[in-house]
C-alpha cells in the first residue's frame, strides 16, 4: 500500500506538467494581452517595457519552462493586473475561504444526502422514499443562482434569521454551503438509494440473514459498507466541483473566495492568475481522487492486491 | 427418533404484477432427528421457496407464506417474530447455499464472517470466537486454517469458498442443516469431496439435514429419504432404497430415465432421455394433475385430467400423488 501512494503521488508530476502545459498553451490562444485596454491606450513603448518585464516577449517555450520553474519552487508569479499583488498573496488570503465553504458544503451533502438514501432504500416506494427523492430531483434541476435567491429571500430577508451575505460568522456560513452542497446532496441521495437497494439484493447479505443476525449489524456491516464504494469512488470528481464549482455562489453572497478573481482573471488575460489557480485546483482533483483510491482499497479488499 | 422438522400444507405464494405465482403449494414432509432429506425436482419446481419459507428467509412482499404450518422442534416457526427468528437462524436451523462465490461478503475476513454469528448466538469473546474460528476451518477442511481466518473471500476457491460457507453453517451446532444445491455451482471433481463433507459434518454433530438438488446421483449418495417435487408440490415421497428400486410416479420414472448410464467400456449405451414438454405455469396451473400434460399415461377421460390426485399412501411411508402409479399400471395393463 504504502508503495502504491508513493507511486501515486509521483505520477502527479507529469500530470501537473500536463494541467500547466494544456492551460499555457490554451490561454495563449485567447486574442488580447493584459496590458491592451480599449479605454486605455498604452503608449507602445509602455507596453514594449511591460511586455518584456513580464518575459511576454520571450517564445512560448521559454516562458513555459520560466513558469514551471517558478511552480517547483512555489512562486506562482506576480498578478499582471493587480499591481502590488502576486499569485501567491491571492491564493494564501482567498483560497482557503474557498476550501471552507466546498468542504461546508460537501459536509452538507454527506451529512444529509447519505442518511436521506440510506432510509429511502430501507423503506422503498415509502412516503419518504418518494419525498427524498423529489427533493433530490429538485435539487438536481434548480440552478445555484435561484436556489441561492430564494433562501436569501425566505431565510434572510423575509424570517430574518440568516444574514444575507459574507463570510465572517458561522451563521453567515450556513446558506452558501447548503446552496453549494444541494447538487452534490441530491447526487449522493439518489445514488445511495440505488446502490443499497442492489447490495441488499445480494447474496451475502441473505446470508447475513440467515446466520441469524441482527438486524441492525446487517445494515451497517454487511450493506452499508458494501454501498459505500460506488459512493466513495463518486466523491472525488463531486469535491472538485464543488471547489472549482462556487463562483456563482461565492458571487451572490459575497463570499471573498477564489471564485471571483478566477473569473476576472480570466477575461483580463492575467495569465499567471489563471495558470496559479488552475494548477492549484487540479492539485486539489489529484489529491482528492487519490485519497478516493486510498479509502477505495480500505473497503474494497479486492481492489489491494492488484495495486501493491 | 423423533420428528424434528413437520411442515404441513405450506403453501407459499408470489404476488407479482402478473399475478400469484404458487410457487409453494400444499407441501407436507417432515424431517427425522440426524437423518438426510433429499428434495429432488427440476428449475422452478418450488425446491428452493420450501426452504427459504421454513428460514423465513424469502423476501416479503412479493412472497408471502399463505398457509401451513412449519413446525421445528414443536415450535411454530410460521408465526414467530423477526427477532424471534434472528434467534433461530443460524442457531438451530442454519443454510448453505447454492453459489459460493456471491454468498459471503467480499469485504470481510473470512474470520470475521465466522467469529460473528459465534458472538451473536454463544456469546463468546474475541478470542474464544476466533480459535474456534480457525478450529472450524479445520474441521471442513480448510489447511492452514489459522493463517487463512484473515483471508478474504476472493482468495478461495470456488470449493474452498463453500467449505467456508459450510463451517459458518455449522458453527453453532444446529440441529437442523438446510443445503440447497450446494454443489450445483462447483467443479464436478469437488462436488463429491462437499457432499462427503456435509455427510460427515452431519453424523458427527447428530444434525439432521434437508438436501436440496436437482441431481439424483446426489440424492442416491446421501439421502436417507427422498421427496419429488413438482409444479410447487410433492408428488413422491419415500425412504430413498425404496424409491430408487421401485419408483411409483411418472415423473419420477423420467427422471431416473434421464440419468445416464454407461456400458461396461463405459461408453454412454444410449442417447439421454429427456422428458417432453414443460412444467406449467405456476401463476394459473392446472386444476387436475400437474403432471397431466407430460404424463405418459394420462389419457382421455381420466379422472387425472378432471380432478386433482391427492398424496396417498401405497406402501408404508411411500406416498404418491398420481392416478397412475406404476405398481397400479402393471395390474391394469396386464
Amino acid at each position: 500500500m504504502a508503495a502504491y501512494i508513493i507511486r501515486r503521488v509521483v505520477w502527479t508530476v507529469p500530470v501537473v506538467l500536463l494541467v500547466i502545459f494544456m492551460t499555457f498553451t490554451l490561454m495563449k490562444q485567447i486574442e488580447g494581452n493584459p496590458f491592451r485596454k480599449t479605454e486605455r491606450a498604452v503608449p507602445a513603448a509602455v507596453q514594449a517595457n511591460l511586455e518584456r518585464k513580464f518575459n511576454l516577449n520571450k517564445p512560448w517555450y521559454v516562458q513555459y519552462a520560466q513558469y514551471v520553474k517558478g511552480v517547483a519552487t512555489g512562486d506562482l508569479g506576480p498578478s499582471l493586473v493587480l499591481r502590488d499583488r502576486t499569485v501567491n498573496d491571492i491564493v494564501e488570503e482567498q483560497f482557503p475561504r474557498s476550501i471552507e465553504l466546498g468542504l461546508l458544503a460537501f459536509g452538507w451533502a454527506v451529512l444529509l444526502g447519505v442518511p436521506a438514501g440510506v432510509l429511502a432504500a430501507m423503506r422503498p416506494n415509502s412516503r419518504f422514499d418518494y419525498g427524498s427523492m423529489l427533493f433530490s430531483n429538485v435539487g438536481f434541476a434548480l440552478p445555484n443562482f435561484l436556489v441561492a435567491t430564494l433562501l436569501i429571500y425566505f431565510v434572510s430577508v423575509k424570517w430574518g434569521m440568516l444574514p444575507t451575505s459574507g463570510w465572517t460568522t458561522w451563521q453567515h456560513k450556513i446558506l452558501p454551503s447548503f446552496t453549494l452542497g444541494l447538487v452534490p446532496m441530491a447526487y449522493f441521495a439518489r445514488l445511495v438509494r440505488g446502490t443499497m437497494l442492489e447490495t441488499l439484493q445480494q447474496d451475502y447479505v441473505r446470508t447475513a440473514k440467515a446466520k441469524g443476525l441482527r438486524r441492525r449489524r446487517v445494515l451497517t456491516v454487511h450493506v452499508l459498507r458494501n454501498s459505500l464504494i460506488p459512493v466513495v469512488t463518486a466523491a472525488a470528481p463531486l469535491l472538485g466541483y464543488i471547489i472549482t464549482g462556487s463562483f456563482i455562489v461565492e458571487n451572490i453572497f459575497a463570499v471573498p473566495g477564489i471564485g471571483r478573481y478566477y473569473v476576472t482573471a480570466v477575461s483580463a488575460r492575467d495569465y499567471s492568475v489563471v495558470m496559479g489557480l488552475t494548477v492549484l485546483l487540479s492539485i486539489i482533483v489529484i489529491a482528492a481522487n487519490l485519497v478516493v483510491d486510498i479509502l477505495y482499497g480500505i473497503l474494497d479488499p479486492r481492489t489491494r492486491e492488484a495495486r501493491t | 427418533m423423533g420428528r424434528l422438522l413437520e411442515v404441513e400444507d405450506l403453501r407459499t405464494h408470489f404476488f407479482t404484477r402478473a399475478g400469484v405465482v404458487r410457487a409453494v403449494d400444499g407441501v407436507d414432509f417432515s424431517v427425522e432427528k440426524g437423518k438426510t432429506l433429499g428434495i429432488v425436482g427440476e428449475s422452478g419446481c418450488g425446491k428452493s421457496v420450501t426452504a427459504l419459507s421454513i428460514m423465513r428467509l424469502l423476501p416479503t412482499p412479493p412472497a408471502r407464506i399463505v398457509s401451513g404450518s412449519i413446525r421445528f422442534d414443536g415450535r411454530e416457526l410460521t408465526t414467530l417474530s423477526e427477532r424471534e427468528l434472528e434467534d433461530v437462524r443460524g442457531r438451530e436451523v442454519a443454510m448453505v447455499f447454492q453459489d459460493p462465490m456471491t454468498a459471503l461478503n467480499p469485504t470481510l475476513t473470512i474470520g470475521t464472517q465466522i467469529i460473528e454469528v459465534l458472538r451473536r448466538h454463544l456469546g463468546l469473546d474475541d478470542r474464544t470466537a476466533r480459535r474456534r474460528a480457525a478450529e472450524l476451518l479445520d474441521e471442513v477442511g480448510i489447511p492452514r486454517a489459522r493463517e487463512r481466518l484473515d483471508d478474504y473471500p476472493h482468495q478461495f476457491s470456488g470449493g474452498m469458498r463453500q467449505r467456508v460457507v459450510i463451517a459458518i453453517a455449522i458453527a453453532c451446532e444446529p440441529r437442523l442443516l438446510i443445503a440447497d444445491e450446494p454443489t450445483t455451482a462447483l467443479d464436478v471433481t469437488v462436488q463429491a469431496q462437499v457432499l462427503d463433507l456435509l455427510d460427515d459434518l452431519r453424523r458427527e454433530h447428530e444434525m439432521a439435514m434437508i438436501l436440496i438438488t436437482h441431481n439424483m446421483g446426489v440424492v442416491a449418495e446421501s439421502a436417507d429419504d427422498v421427496a419429488v417435487m413438482y409444479a410447487g408440490q410433492i408428488v413422491e415421497q419415500a425412504p430413498a432404497h425404496e424409491l430408487f428400486r421401485r419408483p411409483e410416479h411418472p415423473y419420477t420414472e423420467a427422471l431416473l430415465a434421464a440419468l445416464p448410464d454407461l456400458d461396461d467400456n463405459g461408453a454412454r449405451s444410449r442417447r439421454l432421455a429427456a422428458i417432453p414438454g414443460r412444467p406449467p405455469d405456476l401463476i394459473d396451473p392446472p386444476q387436475a394433475c400437474r403432471f397431466a400434460a407430460r404424463c405418459p399415461y394420462a389419457g382421455c377421460g381420466d379422472s387425472c385430467a378432471l380432478e386433482p390426485p391427492a398424496l396417498r399412501e401405497l406402501r408404508p411411508d411411500h406416498r404418491v400423488r398420481t392416478a397412475h402409479p406404476a405398481s397400479e399400471r402393471e395390474a391394469v395393463t396386464a
